[in-house]
């Protein structure tokens, strides 16, 4: 069994994107998803500090410091693209109007709480900029994380023990092992990485997981 | 004849007083006035309570300010960042007040307050750490937050061009914070690249009416008008 990389895991959620979708990358691991949207599609990226058409990052030396995106990375701004305010930017987010945002987590709980701000350790500086808006402002909310620590903790968890960003907001959990959907019934399995068998993947879950009927795998 | 603009940055930052509340533009450094933050630092108003997305980068602008230990209290969103160390060493020592609002919450308090609304629900925080102790609302089978404006005595706001009635176009990212600051505040001062004849901005690309805005002053501006 190979888990998936970084690369591949964000090839993966691209998939999902629709044409037409306007879309928030969350900063972090959901920044690469850009890289792998279908050339094909004309899919609107959003970022918080004021774009909708955000392009990829600019040329050496065509930087320009007035034109960031929300990880205050120099990007550019497509053909059609378009400027706002944080009014309007924070409209479009909790206003339900973006289709998709993907998010990195600390972790997702089987209901689909989401804790991705904060650790609550006592020494640790809280700062939670949009996530909380994004969490609870999208249509569909995916999350796109390991699916276990570095010391082998499930990040997939029955209830969040981390500071929450919002309640019962996941829709699809994308892990370097599977794709699993937050659906009323519980945690259902979409996909497995090769060579995974369904009980491998329950043994380094910390929440049931329901294997998708035999029509829907792939 | 009404003449919003201001001859120098000494000049545009008088009468902040100690204690004020003072709105910051920008977006870590994209839209920060930093010429104002630097004249605010001479000025020498301290005690004062700063609304921020952030809580300062580097050592220059907003935490240049902060080093200089005139901010009594920060209202933010992001204040912890790679090159946030002058906030985290005085958050560390007990020496500033941290309220962490989410982004976007932030933004509507400030755009509540310019708009005159006493408060509003909303969805975001709901069932957090950040939603602790706040009235709560169910309102068509959703939860929501019961919110509260954030009014201004001041706002500092960078622009792109402004003329002396006031009115402001922005460049690119830059504009974030700007345009609700403008509206949240009792004293707006605007620092621009460049202060421009009446008439040359098109009425129709005009983002912050004049009303909004009290004072104009150039980027350039130190001993007087460019």
């Amino acid at each position: 069994m190979q888990k998936m990389s970084r690369d591949a895991m964000a090839k993966r959620v691209a998939q999902d994107i629709h044409e037409g979708a306007y879309v928030n990358l969350g900063i972090g691991l959901p920044t690469m998803v850009a890289n792998y949207l279908p050339a094909d599609r004309e899919i609107f990226l959003h970022s918080e500090n004021g774009l909708l058409g955000m392009g990829p990052a600019p040329a050496p030396g065509e930087e320009d410091e007035d034109l960031i995106n929300a990880g205050k990375q120099p990007v550019t701004l497509l053909t059609g693209g378009a400027y706002f305010h944080h009014g309007d930017s924070f409209a479009m987010m909790r206003g339900g109007h973006l289709d998709i945002c993907v998010l990195g987590a600390f972790q997702v709980s089987a209901t689909g709480d989401l804790a991705n701000w904060h650790t609550g350790a006592p020494d640790a500086i809280p700062a939670v900029g949009g996530a909380m808006d994004l969490a609870i402002g999208a249509r569909q909310v995916f999350v796109m994380t390991d699916h276990q620590t570095k010391s082998g903790e499930s990040k997939i968890v029955e209830q969040c023990s981390y500071p929450l960003t919002g309640i019962g907001c996941v829709n699809r959990i994308y892990t370097d092992l599977a794709v699993i959907d937050v659906t009323s019934d519980g945690l259902v399995v979409r996909e497995m990485v090769e060579g995974l068998t369904f009980e491998e993947l329950q043994r380094r879950t910390a929440a049931p997981l329901i294997a998708a009927p035999k029509e829907d795998s792939k | 004849m009404i003449d919003k603009t201001i001859d120098t940055m000494a000049q545009a930052v008088a009468g902040i007083h100690d204690g004020a509340t003072v709105m910051i533009g920008g977006f870590g450094n994209a839209g920060m006035p930093a010429a104002l933050i630097d004249a605010l630092i001479a000025q020498g108003a301290r005690d004062l309570t700063i609304v921020n997305n952030n809580a300062g980068n580097g050592e220059t602008g907003l935490a240049a300010l902060l080093k200089a230990k005139r901010v009594r209290k920060i209202i933010c969103s992001f204040p912890r960042q790679a090159d946030s160390q002058v906030f985290d060493a005085l958050y560390r020592a007990g020496e500033i007040e941290l309220e962490l609002t989410p982004q976007g919450n932030l933004a509507e308090r400030i755009r509540a307050a310019g708009a005159g609304i006493g408060g509003f629900f909303s969805p975001t925080g709901y069932g957090t750490l950040l939603a602790e102790g706040k009235e709560t609302r169910t309102i068509n089978g959703k939860n929501y937050v019961l919110e509260s404006p954030i009014h201004a005595d001041f706002a500092l706001i960078k622009a792109l061009h402004g003329d002396r009635w006031g009115n402001l176009v922005y460049r690119k990212t830059a504009r974030n914070f700007g345009p609700i600051m403008a509206t949240a505040a009792k004293v707006t001062i605007a620092q621009v690249t460049r202060i421009v004849e009446l008439g040359e901005l098109d009425p129709e690309h005009i983002v912050t009416p004049g009303i909004f805005v009290q004072r104009v002053v150039q980027e350039s501006a130190q001993g007087g008008k460019q």
